[in-house]
């Protein structure tokens, strides 16, 4: 196809030669290209690589502020985590502090127990044996006078008769028991 | 697959017919209506509708590219007229395509400092040819503004005029001494190393930058009038059985239609790629 051309072309003046340019050809081209280059130069790229520019800038402003977020957050992060570790701190040093308290109001009343039995027990002893005191001196008392009306009675009757003896230990008995029983209607 | 052959053969027919075509000294391209006419080189050269003999002489192409500056300059206009930290649904789309340059092209080869520095031309190249090719499979102007030879020339010579300017200016006074006599070899293979740089890096670039351009969007309007006008005439001309080629020829149409798209945004993407890589080279230049 070329070499047709290039054939045609050489062969005579009807044909025009596709490869020799015009005059008004080489003028017209090179007037679009200057139109082109000095838009393309002028206008359009700068708008371009001022709207790049732009761009990259807010890329980075949003870069800085998300860190300025990210560092604001940690700081955050980190006081609340210190608030936390001194809430749990004084909670542990409340807690100490009632156990200590605890123990100590328990050993107070476990002491105030203690004593308060000794107490109780003393005073119990005592009156026990404030009470086997007068008990011994009645039996004394008691014991002596029967003893008392016991010789008496062997003495006043014959003791050979056995129906006697036991005659008199009968009496003796009966009497014991009439005298225990006006002895307690005395106390009555 | 009996169909797609009997088209391909019929395709071969006519690019054997439109090569023909081609190659007559005479274009009957307003002959009667009932034979099939190709497409000729003369569709690069539409009669001049303003300022005729001036400079500024102006044909359809010429028009074409003008629509092809304004829809540049519109739509970047009202794509950064406002543009926000956080882009809407249409500035994505700018920030997107000057992205592509900046990032994957300038920044990628030339890094950050020397990509900032020739951004603007490369970005200039990249959406000059992207919208003037894309012209090509446009409806109502169905031909690429970069078809004729002015615009892949004179971008081609803005790419050799700025690496031959980066290249001086960061090694002043050594660029084309390094250019021509790289260090390091031996120096009785200057003899054939010099001639061999010489012609590489000072003639052959500018020239394959052209025809690389130019050739593909010459060549793929060519197809595409082929495919169009071949459908026409089996539609509306031929007799019978021959009718139903139109539509494989209509389907081929269609097909590299979207291979246009294709081929524009890759020969524009190629464009500004190899005039990245040429600076990157004069600015890596050994000392």
């Amino acid at each position: 196809m070329i070499h047709a051309l290039v054939r045609a072309a050489a062969e005579g003046e009807a044909s025009p030669n596709p490869l020799i340019p015009e005059l008004y050809d080489i003028v017209w081209s090179s007037v679009c290209f200057i139109i082109i280059l000095v838009a393309f130069w002028k206008v359009f790229l700068p708008k371009m690589q001022k709207m790049l520019d732009e761009r990259s800038a807010a890329i980075e402003g949003n870069i800085a502020k998300a860190d300025e977020a990210q560092r604001d957050a940690e700081a955050a992060l980190e006081q609340y985590t210190a608030q936390l570790a001194d809430a749990r701190q004084e909670a542990a040093a409340i807690r100490d502090q009632a156990r200590v308290d605890g123990q100590r109001i328990l050993a107070e009343l476990k002491e105030q127990a203690a004593t308060d039995a000794a107490r109780i027990t003393q005073s119990a002893q005592a009156q026990i044996e404030a009470e086997r005191q007068a008990a011994v001196v009645s039996l004394r008392n008691e014991v002596g006078s029967l003893a008392i009306d016991l010789a008496s009675g062997v003495i006043g009757e014959s003791l050979s008769d056995d129906a006697r003896a036991t005659a008199v230990v009968d009496r003796f008995l009966a009497d014991l028991e009439a005298s225990e029983a006006s002895n307690q209607a005395e106390k009555a | 697959m009996l169909l797609s052959n009997s088209v391909l053969s019929s395709s071969v027919h006519f690019s054997e017919k439109i090569n023909s075509v081609i190659n007559a000294p005479i274009f009957a391209a307003a002959g009667d209506d009932n034979t099939f006419h190709g497409p000729t080189i003369n569709e690069f050269f539409p009669e001049i509708v303003l300022f005729e003999g001036t400079p500024f002489a102006m044909n359809r192409i010429m028009i074409i590219r003008l629509i092809s500056v304004l829809a540049i300059v519109v739509l970047f206009w009202l794509g950064t007229r406002r543009m926000k930290i956080v882009p809407g649904r249409g500035q994505s789309i700018i920030e997107m395509g000057l992205d592509f340059v900046r990032v994957n092209i300038a920044e990628d080869l030339l890094g950050k400092k020397d990509g900032k520095r020739f951004l603007p031309i490369i970005t200039t190249i990249f959406f000059m040819v992207l919208f003037m090719n894309i012209t090509g499979i446009i409806p109502f102007m169905n031909i690429a503004g970069t078809s004729v030879i002015g615009v892949p020339l004179v971008l081609a010579l803005v790419a050799y005029v700025t690496f031959i300017y980066a290249g001086v200016k960061k090694h002043p006074g050594a660029f084309f001494k390094n250019a021509l006599f790289p260090p390091g070899v031996p120096k009785f293979l200057y003899i054939i190393v010099t001639p061999i740089e010489l012609v590489s890096t000072f003639v052959l670039r500018p020239i394959t930058l052209t025809l690389r351009l130019l050739m593909n969007m010459v060549v793929g309007h060519l197809l595409l009038v082929l495919f169009f006008g071949a459908t026409w005439f089996f539609f509306f001309n031929a007799d019978g059985i021959f009718k139903a080629f139109g539509v494989g020829t209509l389907a081929f149409g269609f097909v590299f239609t979207l291979f246009e798209i294709l081929v524009a945004v890759l020969q524009a993407y190629v464009f500004a790629l190899l005039t990245t890589v040429y600076i990157q080279l004069a600015l890596a230049e050994e000392h």
